[in-house]
């Protein structure tokens, strides 16, 4: 298949069809929309981690000047513990509702209390200090280890543990239980001549986009309305505000602005149904953008993680066991991705006997939302380390023992289907034959190398493609565009049209102007919403021919499609796609292909990533000073973006391993809510971040596509963090690696 | 509160608002002449999306206030590349994919400009130490340093 094709387009580094309009500051994001007669929104956050209103009282901001509407969870009609759809997975409604504004306790410092509309952005912020609110303040709880325990203060009282046999008789912080298991993991560890056990953790982070949300909507009084914003799917942000505003779907459109970076972080709503409250009670278009606080504090974080990891193997390194227990932070409410821990943590094993068992805890911390790849960098963190651990015990190679035991088509997953076509071994044969791996340290240097796996999802997407009587044609799609997928759809109709790049115009329509699609997430987009291009071009290229084939008075079957033209095999003529398009009113008017679709055939895409870091015995500080990012693409649509993706997840997985973390009073505050307290990795922080694609087709595609997006940051953890060991001759069990915890290892070391 | 009246010259534009003592330079850049190209992330200084020059000197203009602009030569975005054509730094960003979702890269581009002003020959080194105030989370940088050492060379009439 893929390998034998010939493609003019696809796999070249074309430029971006949205380029010019980002790198001259026209491109419009979500804070960049405003309205005539347009007011501002405000929220009123809670300054306690934990506590129940008593009282709200709003009478006095509502008295205020210039103040046009107040919004509380009183306005949220009949919420329920009703599942919704959204991003990746589902949600329930009235715990989103709760979050966005509470209801009867405050479950997070920054948890959003009350809105504000006035007619300038400094009177909401005048008339959020007259809103008078009494609260009964408790214990905050703000580790699972806390959180599980028998005594603990309780988030809610009505949570009890999903997935026992039984429900358990009270409620608890631990909203499920999860359990997955194959073959017999205590005989495994029975063979086994060496084993490790250890402990690990892994921090609160979040996804840290640089845009922070905002959006501005509108209400009608026939109750038709329009929301702008920055989601990564906007077809839920419909979903999830009609539900809260018990709303028809048909009444609210929803348009997604250019999107500021998400990472799984815009695949929910904070702001989006406040605002819209605000707009019907005031009957004004509101804007409303967090600050930077408001992110930190408010939304996204990924979870924080305790895992207990162990596995075994044999002295000539067949790993005979692996098991892990771990335990997520879901934040204030339920809905870690705990489960998806369990499912990735050993999947790069080809290993009969595994055990892992999950889960999720409520804390006092903002809910946790979807981060790149959710689940799989905690889990592999710990699993990752451990089988490095085991490799350096029996004193064989990094590469070796993950080729020895790595899974391959065939291998059972203990998540249940057996994995098709995945590369793997590709990966760590490209690995073992890279420049970097063949190159020596130098004194004071460390060096770790870890895989890392992702399952990658299809699902819904639906693609029009309008042909213009001039030859040339737009591309309406549903998936919003966050890392440039918009050029790898240009490429895809592009290469079955066989016309220039630059005649065919992609754009992300509105909820009212393409059908359903899924949300940007789970590496889909180029996969699924790709397929759904390149059937709308085969639409229209059928079409084409069809319109040809009346125009010779032939069949269309006589008619073949070559190079951006109709050939005609019963005689003499070739038309150009141009040539038909000016025609279309006399053979049938216009012409549009479409393309739907519910994709399944999602492939995984396997990463290995090298990392040699260099640590400052003085003050714990660590330096990259080496990084390679190994990844199965399938096949690479635009190589550029595809190398982008790997970078960009290794950065955030650096930052994550080397630096980023929440850090919490005793009192449950947040103490390093900004950029310069919590801090992502600097230009200056890294060296370039080589990278090797490589390319095992999916054979699910018509191109062998891979979705790339989330793997990349699943290996840098334990990548990252086993080189600081080795440079310290330390166990790192604890990231992030930031100095002074690096500094205590060394010092606990000498 | 009593408005205050500012002149100013943007991108080379003599341009008159008024505004709060207390706005930033960015909110009047957003808000009031909607030149939205400059971007807030933060709010603080941190993240550099809202980088602007202002007498040829680059700050945040997040944390300029807006009246500081009166009698000074503010430069954005808007004012980057020509009518017709881009500059070889945009240039440059879009060839070598050195942007995702886009946020960070006005602030870049104008940070960009500023550094090869200063120093039309920077080591990669020194390249990622004057970028160090603009923070992008998508591409872990490779490209955008790709993209600024080889605008260097261009500009310096080298490639």
């Amino acid at each position: 298949m893929s390998e034998a094709k010939e493609y003019k387009f696809i796999g070249q580094r074309t430029i971006r069809p949205d380029g010019y309009e980002k790198v001259t500051g026209k491109a419009n994001y979500a804070a960049d929309l405003s309205l005539p007669g347009m007011i501002w929104g405000k929220i009123l956050r809670s300054p306690h981690a934990h506590a129940k209103i008593i009282k709200l009282d709003t009478s006095k901001a509502e008295a205020l000047k210039g103040v046009m509407a107040v919004a509380t969870f009183a306005d949220l009609p009949s919420v329920s513990n009703e599942a919704i759809e959204s991003g990746e997975g589902a949600t329930d409604s009235l715990d989103l509702g709760r979050n966005i504004l509470a209801r009867d306790k405050v479950l997070y410092h920054g948890h959003a209390i009350a809105a504000i509309g006035a007619k300038t952005e400094a009177i909401a912020e005048q008339a959020l200090a007259l809103i008078e609110v009494e609260y009964e303040v408790l214990t905050p709880v703000m580790d699972v280890r806390d959180a599980m325990k028998a005594d603990a203060p309780l988030l809610h009282d009505d949570l009890f543990t999903q997935g026992y046999p039984e429900q358990p008789e009270k409620p608890s912080n631990i909203a499920a239980r999860h359990e997955f298991k194959m073959g017999d993991v205590e005989a495994g560890f029975a063979e086994a001549d060496v084993i490790v056990e250890r402990e690990y953790y892994t921090p609160t982070v979040h996804q840290g986009y640089i845009e922070p949300h905002a959006c501005t909507v509108n209400y009608n009084k026939d109750g038709q309305s329009m929301i702008w914003c920055s989601t990564q799917g906007h077809f839920d942000v419909r979903a999830s505000t009609a539900k809260l505003l018990a709303m028809p779907l048909g009444k609210l459109k929803v348009i997604a602005s250019e999107i500021g970076g998400g990472f799984g972080g815009k695949t929910t709503v904070y702001l989006e149904p406040v605002a819209l409250i605000l707009s019907r009670k005031s009957g004004r278009p509101v804007k409303m953008e967090m600050g930077r606080d408001e992110v930190f504090r408010a939304s996204g974080p990924g979870s924080a993680a305790r895992l207990t990891v162990k596995v075994g193997a044999k002295k000539d390194g067949t790993i005979t066991a692996m098991k892990s227990t771990m335990a997520f932070e879901a934040g204030a409410f339920k809905g870690s991705p705990v489960m998806m821990g369990c499912m990735t943590s050993f999947t790069p094993y080809n290993c009969p006997n595994v055990y892992c068992e999950g889960f999720d805890v409520v804390v006092n911390k903002p809910k946790v939302a979807a981060y790149r790849a959710p689940g799989a960098p905690q889990a592999e963190y710990g699993a990752e380390m451990a089988v490095s651990e085991l490799a350096d015990k029996l004193g064989i190679d990094q590469i070796e023992i993950r080729l020895q035991n790595a899974a391959k088509e065939g291998t059972q997953t203990i998540y249940g289907p057996k994995l098709k076509s995945v590369g793997l071994i590709e990966c760590l044969e490209a690995a073992k034959n890279s420049p970097h791996y063949k190159s020596d340290l130098n004194e004071g240097e460390g060096r770790g190398l870890a895989s890392g796996f992702w399952f990658n999802v299809g699902g819904q997407s639906s693609v029009t493609i309008n042909m213009n009587p001039d030859g040339t044609g737009t591309i309406v799609e549903g998936s919003p565009d966050i890392g440039g997928s918009r050029a790898s759809m240009q490429m895809m109709a592009s290469e079955e049209l066989g016309i220039p790049l630059n005649d065919l115009k992609p754009v992300i329509g509105d909820t009212e102007s393409v059908p359903y699609s899924q949300s940007t997430g789970g590496s889909r987009t180029t996969f699924a919403t790709g397929m759904a291009v390149i059937e709308a071009a085969q639409d229209v290229v059928r079409q084409l021919k069809e319109r040809a084939a009346s125009l010779w008075n032939v069949t269309p079957d006589q008619v073949e499609w070559s190079d951006g033209c109709a050939i005609n095999t019963a005689g003499e003529g070739k038309m150009t796609c141009a040539e038909i398009c000016k025609k279309n009113d006399k053979t049938g008017g216009q012409i549009t292909g479409t393309g739907n679709v519910n994709a399944r055939g999602a492939a995984p895409s396997f990463a290995v990533h090298i990392c040699d870091t260099k640590v400052d015995k003085e003050t714990g500080k660590v330096d990259v000073v080496r990084y390679t990012a190994i990844q199965d693409a399938g096949k690479a649509i635009h190589p550029g973006y595809v190398e982008g993706q790997y970078q960009g997840g290794a950065v955030q997985g650096i930052g994550w391993a080397l630096n980023e973390e929440y850090i919490y009073s005793k009192d449950g505050v947040m103490e390093n809510a900004g950029f310069l307290d919590y801090r992502i990795p600097l230009a200056s922080d890294l060296p370039m971040i080589d990278t090797i694609i490589v390319e095992v087709p999916n054979a699910f595609h018509p191109y062998g596509v891979r979705g790339v997006g989330e793997s990349g940051i699943i290996p840098p953890l334990a990548a990252v963090g086993y080189s600081v060991g080795r440079a310290i001759g330390a166990n790192v069990t604890d990231l992030p690696c930031s100095p002074p915890r690096v500094l205590k290892l060394i010092q606990n070391n000498s | 509160m009593t408005k205050i009246h500012v002149t100013t010259s943007i991108n080379g534009d003599e341009t008159e608002f008024l505004c709060e003592p207390h706005d930033t330079l960015l909110e009047v850049l957003r808000n009031e002449l909607n030149l939205t190209g400059t971007k807030e992330g933060c709010g603080s200084g941190d993240c550099g999306a809202c980088s602007i020059t202002l007498d040829g000197r680059l700050v945040c203009s997040c944390l300029v206030l807006g009246v500081e602009a009166e009698g000074a030569e503010v430069g954005t975005i808007e004012g980057v590349g020509g009518a017709d054509k881009l500059h070889v730094i945009q240039e440059k960003f879009l060839e070598h994919a050195a942007l995702q979702c886009g946020i960070c890269t006005p602030g870049l581009i104008v940070s960009t400009q500023a550094l090869l002003a200063e120093n039309p020959n920077p080591t990669e080194k020194e390249a990622r130490y004057y970028l160090a105030g603009n923070l992008c989370r998508c591409t872990g940088y490779d490209k955008i340093i790709r993209a600024v050492m080889d605008s260097a060379e261009m500009m310096r009439g080298e490639a």
